[in-house]
């Protein structure tokens, strides 16, 4: 190489060095406007599900049935936190935010993985923490909001991570906390409580957006005199649960935003005649105001734990021939619920499929889908009772997923599996306690097969027709899966959930297992797609824990195995290898 | 230090070891004699005790007792739920949030789950009929 060649090549390769260094410096930070959040941009994640419908759903194409073989690690970036990781990355313009449980979140170029800024919660030393997972950030506007398990809601500034504000939500001694993900819309910050094992009163609260202020505090359960107060005998409202512990979904059209309620506290129904509205349902609000514009209760009474907390998805859509602004649900009772929302907030019921066994409905009203039950499945005093699904459901809080391309329905299921819950205890409300009316080692070991014997497969991820209410495909597990779903433009379903640490992608029209990924941990995270300077990427946490780690106890004691999954979380994002 | 039920309001009773049945474990907070009130400002300072069988108990750990009960943190050391919950066939104090096991006969050694670190144990001796922790607990912390 002469002299002059070799400068002239120094000189290419150092302008190629900076171009690509320019790639992944990022720009200006944009702010979130109400604007962009009802009209996502496809390269951005802007929100838990990817859209205020929440179909989980990316339209990006560039990874795709077709290449998708060649996905591979871009990078990856360990979080130093165990336990159950369960947010999805967040991505705006290339600035990434997830959060680990005890509340931190941090921020991550989103090209390179290098850490932006962390924020960590100080978390109180005595806390008692029965989910010390978070669901993810909200951003709106230059700020990014978290909400913490010791109940405050926290606005950063995106760009630095320094506090703007910081609010206090729910009352942190009496065990009330939040996992979710905060809903962003209108100038308002929106959260919903947990704490329906320790007789919180469950809620939903708006927050001004720019300063902290509360706007306003609807609680799920009725108080006598308003609607629904008639179904709670005395006070028993009071520490009645129905906690909302999933992000809502919202309809910009209607300004109603759509909350899913977890069960009545305590779990036995003794104490506590009646339909206990509005647990275990979906709730309409309006979101200037927190005004209840109407609900369906998906069960009433609940004896069994079936939290009903993801918000409907939002699918407009023919069920049954018919054209409907649909509200579909996946219910912990293990039903396929379709609703149609009207413009007024009603929502009325158009169609109910079990998709996994279910031995406690006997029957489901055809116009209003209200469910019969057969007593002898019913826990509660004096009897030990068997029941199906179990207290995790046919789906817990892991979410369905969406795809107006192949026009189907995901549900990650858990079939075959019930609970045997002993006699109930007598039990009082007492703050800071749990909650809850049964034995604990009853509770601990209540997991069951169906017929008690090993069933060939668990875990399910089911493809279903709205319209037709028929499953297009299934692809069944030997384990048990908890698996949030993301589905892409690109004809691919993507989850983790079982307890082999893989990650995988799915053909989305046929449920062939495309490619998979082994995790550094069991992956029950919500994966999320974007695009940076015209390349797509896939983006989970790995990190195992919370319930999924119970219901593997709980499997470990039938099977008598001792199957641990290694902990830890990390951030793991794909890409094509070029 | 004395011991009182942490479930008490008013009227707090100084435990003996006569009051607690066997495998029956029982929350409490030390309490102040001088204030007439238990230290019971924050959950940090709840503890567990049970009465166990004292053949039954390794050596440092029946040290450690008195009148057959023994004294360890309510709090889990995973995430610091109360653990009350005495299993009498496996022996170990469960917690129910993520059913970690503690093996109170040995030190509250983990056997299960979740937690990493046994649960801190106290010293107990009897004051007249009382139970008390003694001033130097935690007794099963390594310096």
């Amino acid at each position: 190489m002469s002299h002059l060649t070799k400068k002239l090549f120094i000189s290419v390769m150092g302008a190629c060095a900076i171009l690509a260094y320019a790639d992944t410096k990022l720009g200006p930070y944009e702010p979130v406007t109400d604007a962009r959040l009802i009209n996502p941009e496809a390269k951005n994640w802007l929100m838990y599900r990817g859209n205020y419908e929440g179909w989980g759903y990316s339209p990006l194409e560039k990874i795709n049935a077709g290449n998708v073989k060649k996905l591979d690690l871009a990078w990856s970036f360990s979080t130093g936190v165990t336990e159950g990781h369960q947010s999805p990355p967040i991505v705006n313009n290339g600035y990434m935010y997830v959060t680990t449980p005890n509340g931190q979140v941090i921020a991550l170029n989103a090209i390179t993985g290098e850490e932006l800024w962390r924020y960590k919660k100080e978390i109180p030393a005595d806390l008692l923490m029965l989910h010390n997972t978070n669901r993810g950030v909200a951003l709106y506007g230059d700020k990014v909001y978290v909400a913490t398990v010791d109940s405050h809601l926290i606005a950063l500034d995106a760009k630095t991570g320094k506090v703007v504000w910081d609010s206090t939500v729910g009352d942190v001694k009496a065990l009330s906390y939040i996992t979710l993900a905060p809903l962003a819309a209108k100038g308002k910050i929106l959260v919903g409580s947990s704490g329906g094992e320790t007789g919180v009163r469950g809620f939903v609260a708006a927050f001004d957006a720019a300063s902290g202020k509360e706007a306003w505090r609807t609680f799920m359960t009725a108080a006598p005199g308003e609607p629904g107060g008639d179904t709670w005998p005395g006070d028993t409202h009071k520490n009645g649960g129905a906690s909302v512990w999933i992000t809502g979904t919202y309809d910009p059209s209607t300004n109603i935003a759509y909350w899913g309620t977890g069960n009545p506290a305590p779990w036995p129904t003794e104490g506590r005649p009646g339909d206990n509205l509005y647990s275990t349902s979906v709730v309409a609000l309006d979101l200037d105001t927190g005004k209840i514009k109407g609900h369906h209760q998906y069960h009433q009474n609940d004896a069994w734990d079936w939290d009903e907390v993801s918000a409907p998805v939002l699918i407009d859509t023919e069920i049954n021939g018919r054209k409907v602004k649909g509200a579909v649900h996946a219910g912990r009772n293990g039903y396929l619920w379709m609703l149609d929302r009207q413009a007024s907030g009603k929502i009325d019921y158009v169609n109910g499929i079990p998709y996994v066994y279910n031995d406690v409905f006997k029957s489901i009203d055809k116009k209003t889908g209200r469910p019969t039950y057969d007593k002898s499945k019913t826990p509660g005093m004096g009897k030990a009772v068997t029941f199906c699904p179990s207290l995790w459901g046919g789906k817990d809080w892991p979410p369905e997923a969406w795809s107006p391309k192949t026009k189907l329905f995901y549900i990650p299921a858990n079939n075959n599996l019930c609970s045997e819950l002993p006699a109930a205890d007598p039990v009082t409300y007492k703050k800071g306690d749990l909650y809850i009316g049964y034995p604990i080692e009853g509770v601990l070991g209540s997991l069951r097969y169906q017929d008690d014997k090993k069933p060939d497969s668990i875990g399910e991820l089911q493809a279903w027709d709205l319209n037709t209410g028929k499953m297009a495909w299934s692809h069944k597990y030997d384990r048990a899966i908890w698996a949030p779903l993301l589905t892409t433009g690109g004809n691919l379903l993507f989850t983790g959930g079982t307890n082999d640490r893989i990650f995988r992608a799915f053909n989305a029209t046929n449920g062939e297992v495309l490619w998979q990924y082994s995790m550094p941990s069991g992956v029950t995270a919500v994966p999320s797609s974007f695009e940076v300077n015209g390349e797509q990427y896939i983006a989970v946490q790995a990190g195992w824990g919370i319930d999924a780690e119970r219901m593997q106890s709980g499997i470990n004691a039938l099977n008598n195995t001792k199957t641990a999954v290694p902990q830890g979380g990390t951030v793991m994002v794909f890409k094509l290898e070029k | 230090m004395l011991l009182v039920d942490a479930n008490a309001e008013a009227d707090f009773k100084p435990l003996r070891p006569s009051d607690l049945a066997l495998g029956k474990p029982l929350l409490v907070f030390p309490f102040d004699v001088k204030a007439g009130a238990p230290k019971n400002e924050t959950r940090a300072n709840k503890l567990v005790v049970i009465r166990l069988p004292e053949d039954q108990m390794e050596a440092t750990t029946r040290g450690r007792s008195a009148g057959g009960v023994l004294a360890y943190s309510a709090l889990c050391t995973h995430q610091a739920c109360d653990v009350k919950t005495w299993i009498a066939k496996e022996k170990v104090l469960v917690c129910f949030c993520h059913a970690s096991k503690f093996d109170l006969l040995d030190g509250a050694k983990v056997v299960d789950g979740p937690a990493s670190r046994p649960l801190p144990g106290f010293s107990l001796k009897l004051e007249g009929e009382f139970l008390a922790i003694t001033p130097s607990s935690p007794a099963n912390q390594s310096s």
